[in-house]
């Protein structure tokens, strides 16, 4: 690697919201670390934070949520890469001048995100206009390749967004976050409401952002199978905190945390032999009031009794491969939970 | 010979749609489907993308939904000429599940009513401590602790507790038949192999299952048999793993080639974006095939007329919609 430096190192994340019951801790203490030209992927079932991380880092937090702590530093400039912007202390208007420019968002179901009244051509026209402000031809010229890149004809710049289909308009929003070609675009479970034939389409595109525009890309999705397809490392959430994180051939071919080996398992595959799966036991647990201890204990099947008094430490087992898990901590006293 | 448990026969179900603008728009959502289910437990998955019909036909064989021509006959009785009497007796045999598991309860009232109207509904126990044995034993079947359920409201109860005390109901009343539309869209991964798990339990004690679903993968996992359908036509139907692992209709392989491979070794290989079409694009016809604009083999016959059902491999396990299979118009006699 030319560049050790991260794009986005995101450090001790927390963001909680307050209710007259107390703080709901739903991302309590997240670190990771983005490189150029990868697709990271944040996987976990729903309530486990990983939509409020990205909204965090994007920030989209609305009171009574906020950010408690935490320092997400963005390093988008390749001609300085030692410069970095805490995006959590960023105010408005530097956020303004660095969204679409720098770091883009596909949101959860993004085909509701245009604008009915407003021709694509007129939208996408927006965008540019607002950072590299040129002549007509010019930004035509742009949206024409933008829109090609992801499968569409430039024709359908002149439509209304009611006149395309789902697919359509998932592909336009792709098409929208890569106009000012950012260094990172966040997609937020950008296939769920899609079927499967413009589910594959959408993520062949989505690994186009990659290969041809050289983008990073953090991609939300709590379909396991769609991380398989896709992603390049990634990582496992559970109750605000990051369980597991690896390559998508570690976490795959060799999970190690109890949890992550029960997501895996509990998830048919199409093809092969059918072996009975797993679930896992119990709820999960509300962020109001997480679990003492591991998060995880009450419903793993692991468990000792460390897990319950004390919070286990995030061991790193190889270069870049984490586990958040007391089995894999060699100084702690199983039984007791000294650490 | 033994009779099938249910028999749909040419079935069409109509939508008229009286827009203020548009004037009168009429939409075939279920097209001439037939199949049947055995008198023997079965599992039978219908799979399709939003808009295939899939869930009004679940509705029609529920009785919710009228149809416009052909017959649903559960044990050789019509649905159309049932009475009062007739409903109340294809209630206790033939069980809904259905998707959203927040919008079937009724926010008022205990989870303890939803099994106790149906105690008294259907004079399940004769007595009050055999009722509340017959309720808790429901509950322990599909893995919930009585303690933790009863008492509450529904809004105390996570998602994926909704749906398996929809089961609890089901499963007390020993129903011949489960119509599952979707029922585990909604609910945490971690949970819905529990709930795969109990509807193959009780395939095994004796009920049988139409199971609805987007997810080939699900599908798969239940085994059985599948019906997959395009724009309210049936195109293939047929044994699960014959379908899933050989897909004969063209429609079928593309659906199956888009399903992620939960394999990071095997992802997908070539491109495939111009085949990237939403169900809504396809046109509904009555003298063409629904996926002939899409289809890589459309030969000329297939734009003048709708292909029949043939048998679509040696085993006679696989039906297809598709002159493919056809003998006039097979390829490699022509």
């Amino acid at each position: 690697m030319t560049d050790a430096r991260p794009l986005l190192t995101i450090e001790d994340m927390r963001i909680h919201y307050d209710s007259v019951r107390g703080a709901y801790k739903v991302v309590d203490g997240v670190d990771i670390e983005v490189h150029r030209n990868e697709i990271f992927g944040l996987a976990g079932e729903s309530g486990c934070g990983k939509s409020t991380l990205v909204e965090g880092i994007l920030r989209l937090i609305e009171p009574p949520g906020h950010i408690r702590s935490g320092t997400a530093l963005f390093r988008p400039f390749p001609e300085d890469p030692e410069r970095s912007l805490d995006l959590v202390q960023l105010d408005y208007h530097e956020m303004r001048e660095i969204r679409w420019k720098h770091l883009s968002y596909i949101p959860q179901g993004s085909m509701n995100s245009l604008n009915p009244v407003m021709r694509i051509r007129d939208q996408m026209t927006d965008v540019v206009m607002h950072h590299e402000p040129g002549g007509q031809n010019e930004i035509n010229r742009n949206i024409a390749a933008a829109l090609e890149m992801v499968g569409l004809p430039e024709s359908l710049g002149t439509l209304y967004p009611h006149e395309l289909s789902g697919g359509m308009k998932q592909r336009v929003c792709i098409a929208m976050s890569m106009l000012l070609q950012p260094a990172l675009v966040v997609a937020d479970e950008p296939t769920t409401a899609l079927d499967v034939n413009v589910q594959r389409a959408v993520l062949e595109t989505i690994a186009h952002l990659r290969d041809q525009m050289g983008a990073a890309v953090v991609f939300v999705s709590h379909d396991l199978a769609v991380h398989a397809e896709l992603v390049d490392r990634m990582a496992i959430m559970y109750a605000g905190v990051v369980m597991e994180l690896g390559t998508v051939y570690e976490i795959f071919d060799n999970p190690q945390h109890p949890y992550t080996k029960r997501l895996i398992h509990s998830i048919p595959a199409l093809g092969g032999p059918r072996e009975r799966l797993e679930s896992i036991p119990g709820m999960a647990p509300s962020p109001l009031a997480w679990p003492e201890g591991c998060r995880f204990h009450p419903r793993c099947p692991d468990a000792v009794p460390a897990c319950s008094s004390t919070t286990p430490r995030t061991i790193e087992l190889d270069t870049g491969r984490k586990v958040t898990c007391h089995l894999f901590d060699p100084d702690i006293d199983l039984e007791q939970g000294s650490a | 010979m033994s009779e099938a448990l249910l028999a749909v026969d040419r079935l069409s179900v109509v939508f008229k749609d009286t827009g203020l603008f548009q004037g009168n728009k009429t939409t075939v959502a279920v097209d001439d489907v037939s199949f049947e289910l055995p008198s023997e437990p079965t599992l039978v998955t219908i799979v399709g993308e939003s808009g295939s019909g899939k869930s009004t036909l679940a509705r029609t064989i529920l009785g919710l939904q009228r149809s416009a021509s052909g017959t649903v006959r559960y044990r050789n009785r019509d649905l159309s000429g049932f009475r009062g009497a007739d409903w109340h007796a294809f209630r206790r045999e033939v069980q809904p599940v259905f998707q959203d598991p927040y919008a079937t309860y009724n926010p008022f009232y205990r989870i303890d009513r939803v099994l106790k109207v149906l105690v008294r509904k259907f004079a399940l126990a004769s007595n009050d401590s055999d009722a509340e044995a017959l309720i808790e034993d429901a509950l322990r079947a599909v893995d919930l602790r009585p303690q933790d359920v009863l008492g509450r409201y529904p809004h105390q109860l996570s998602g994926g507790e909704r749906q398996r005390v929809m089961l609890a109901r089901v499963y007390m009343m020993k129903p011949k038949l489960i119509v599952a539309d979707e029922p585990i869209s909604m609910i945490d991964a971690a949970l819905r192999a529990l709930f795969l798990n109990i509807l193959l339990d009780f395939r095994d004690q004796g009920i049988s299952s139409i199971f609805i679903t987007h997810n080939l993968a699900t599908a798969y996992y239940l085994g059985g048999r599948i019906m997959v359908m395009c724009r309210g036509r049936m195109i293939e139907y047929g044994d699960m793993d014959q379908v899933v692992l050989h897909p004969s209709h063209p429609y079928t392989q593309l659906l199956i080639d888009s399903v992620p491979s939960h394999n990071p070794h095997h992802r997908w290989q070539e491109e495939r974006s111009e085949y990237a079409v939403d169900a809504s694009e396809f046109v509904f016809s009555e003298h063409a095939c629904v996926f002939e604009a899409r289809c890589p083999h459309a030969m000329d016959v297939c734009h003048l007329q709708r292909p029949p059902f043939v048998t679509a491999d040696t085993k006679a396990s696989q039906q297809s919609a598709c002159f493919l299979y056809h003998e006039e118009y097979r390829p490699d006699q022509a």
